[in-house]
């Protein structure tokens, strides 16, 4: 029944480590991504609070898929940008993050909106009329309690970036969903085996992520 | 683990007594699920790919065109079907197997490799054509000629598809492979010059090169880098099935209409042709 993964053609430890490695490049881009896309909402730069505005209710409409093929057939084929990778593993990879930076820091970005919204606005009245800029306001008072508040929703949108980094797959980045239509394309006869390990191998990465970041967001909550 | 295995085998034993009882009554049933096939009367349903120019594509008018589309009508003619009573179905790689385990096919002509591991799940009539890896670049080109001129060289393949590994371990691990969803995609990049080549089964090649759009700006290399005999999948044991089957494939080739299949399907793309395979599943 699970013979292929003693076989020892399949990598599969190797398929997840790329996936790990795709979630973790892609979330501290879109958190930083994100975090400043947040700030120009918020920001007192008409022209700024315009772009991001329509950055957001643009790129989060767009289907992932279509976002990433666009990466790898807009940007690499037609325009031939490599973002200094020799060869498609290091671009497709490369490609990959950049989209799901793209797409995932929309996300980051409203999450951390609501979260600057649970702080009173007296504070950030209160720190400028202590005479701090809006950077520092933003900086010092405003994003620390606001990132407290909103460790749980981040915790959901870096779950969703892991399962959603899949989508990687489609342009030929070697990672666990490949290497899944590889094992149905050869192992005819273990179909549901294979979906099974696939499953299974996300719920590991997932399920720890959520309950870690559910308890440290009981921890850190600010209490009012 | 040892709880999921255990859980997994458990599941997995359920879906073979399922199966295993629907075999059982298929000595009496093979015979009228053709004839009940569902609601309608008098329908055979057939698996085919819908996105293959060559073999089994479906045209904007809703119409199907292609080899496999070919063989197949041929096939259900001789088990007593009129064109109009063919209902095609889409039946993508990975789910070949479940549609006809499930009983939703009764036949399945889809560039269907027949190999082991298949043969567990579903049995085969055929071959009816034997196609082989090779790669496909544009016209002009000639500095590809062997497969290890691949090293060094983009070359395109679908994602996860056999050819795409074939190419990963063994014809040229320094080839810079880039896999897309699609052989559409591949094409585009071939076409603007980012990729050099694209590789499957020639006669999925062959279908697209011969289409109107392409004409004259790809050839095919020519090479046998794998064969991939196709067969028509059908339900485990009805071996009677299987060998009415054989008989109509064996019919098409000697009345010269499979010559005419590979003829018209492939012909305008620099295709080899070869003689028909024998066949050598069941009978």
């Amino acid at each position: 029944m699970f013979d292929f993964l003693n076989s020892g053609q399949y990598d599969v430890l190797g398929a997840f480590w790329v996936t790990v490695q795709l979630t973790l490049y892609s979330a501290v881009g879109s958190l930083v991504w994100g975090t400043v896309l947040a700030g120009m909402r918020v920001g007192p730069v008409p022209l700024m609070r315009g772009f991001a505005t329509a950055y957001v209710n643009l790129v989060r409409n767009i289907p992932l898929t279509v976002l990433i093929i666009g990466c790898s057939l807009g940007l690499n084929q037609t325009l031939g940008i490599t973002l200094g990778g020799s060869n498609f593993k290091e671009i497709g990879f490369r490609l990959a993050v950049l989209g799901f930076i793209a797409y995932t820091g929309t996300f980051v970005c409203e999450a951390l909106r609501s979260g600057i919204n649970t702080v009173p606005v007296g504070q950030a009245e209160a720190a400028r009329a202590l005479g701090l800029s809006f950077f520092q306001v933003l900086r010092l008072i405003v994003l620390p309690q606001a990132f407290r508040a909103v460790i749980a929703p981040l915790a959901n949108v870096l779950i969703a970036l892991t399962k959603n980094t899949t989508v990687a797959a489609t342009i030929g980045v070697a990672e666990a969903a490949l290497l899944m239509k590889e094992m149905i394309e050869n192992e005819a006869d273990a179909l549901f085996a294979v979906f099974g390990v696939f499953a299974l191998g996300f719920v590991v990465l997932t399920l720890p992520t959520g309950l870690l970041l559910g308890w440290v967001s009981k921890r850190v909550a600010v209490k009012r | 683990m040892k709880l999921f295995k255990a859980g997994a085998a458990a599941a997995v034993s359920v879906v073979l007594a399922l199966t295993a009882t629907a075999c059982g009554g298929s000595s009496d049933k093979a015979s009228d699920s053709g004839a009940s096939g569902g609601a309608k009367k008098d329908k055979i349903v057939i698996g085919i790919k819908f996105d293959q120019p060559g073999l089994g594509l479906k045209n904007p008018d809703g119409k199907f065109t292609g080899f496999d589309v070919d063989v197949a009508t041929y096939v259900a003619k001789e088990l007593g079907y009129q064109p109009n009573q063919i209902e095609f179905k889409q039946a993508v790689s990975a789910e070949r197997e479940n549609l006809i385990a499930n009983g939703d096919v009764k036949l399945v002509v889809a560039t269907y490799t027949i190999n082991d591991k298949r043969k567990a799940k579903v049995d085969f009539a055929g071959p009816y054509f034997v196609a082989h890896q090779d790669l496909l670049v544009r016209a002009d080109d000639s500095s590809i000629t062997k497969a290890e001129d691949l090293n060094k060289k983009k070359l395109c393949s679908v994602t996860g598809s056999t050819s795409a590994q074939n190419v990963k371990t063994k014809l040229a691990p320094e080839a810079d492979l880039q896999q897309l969803p699609g052989y559409s995609e591949c094409l585009t990049g071939l076409e603007n010059k980012s990729l050099d080549a694209l590789t499957t089964d020639n006669s999925i090649l062959a279908g697209f090169a011969a289409q109107e759009k392409n004409k004259g700006k790809f050839k095919l290399v020519g090479l046998n880098l794998s064969d991939e005999p196709y067969g028509i999948g059908l339900k485990k044991g009805d071996k009677d099935l299987q060998t009415k089957v054989n008989a109509a494939l064996k019919k098409m080739v000697s009345d010269g209409s499979w010559q005419k299949a590979v003829d018209t399907n492939f012909g305008p793309a620099n295709y080899k042709a070869e003689p028909a395979p024998q066949i050598t599943e069941g009978s």
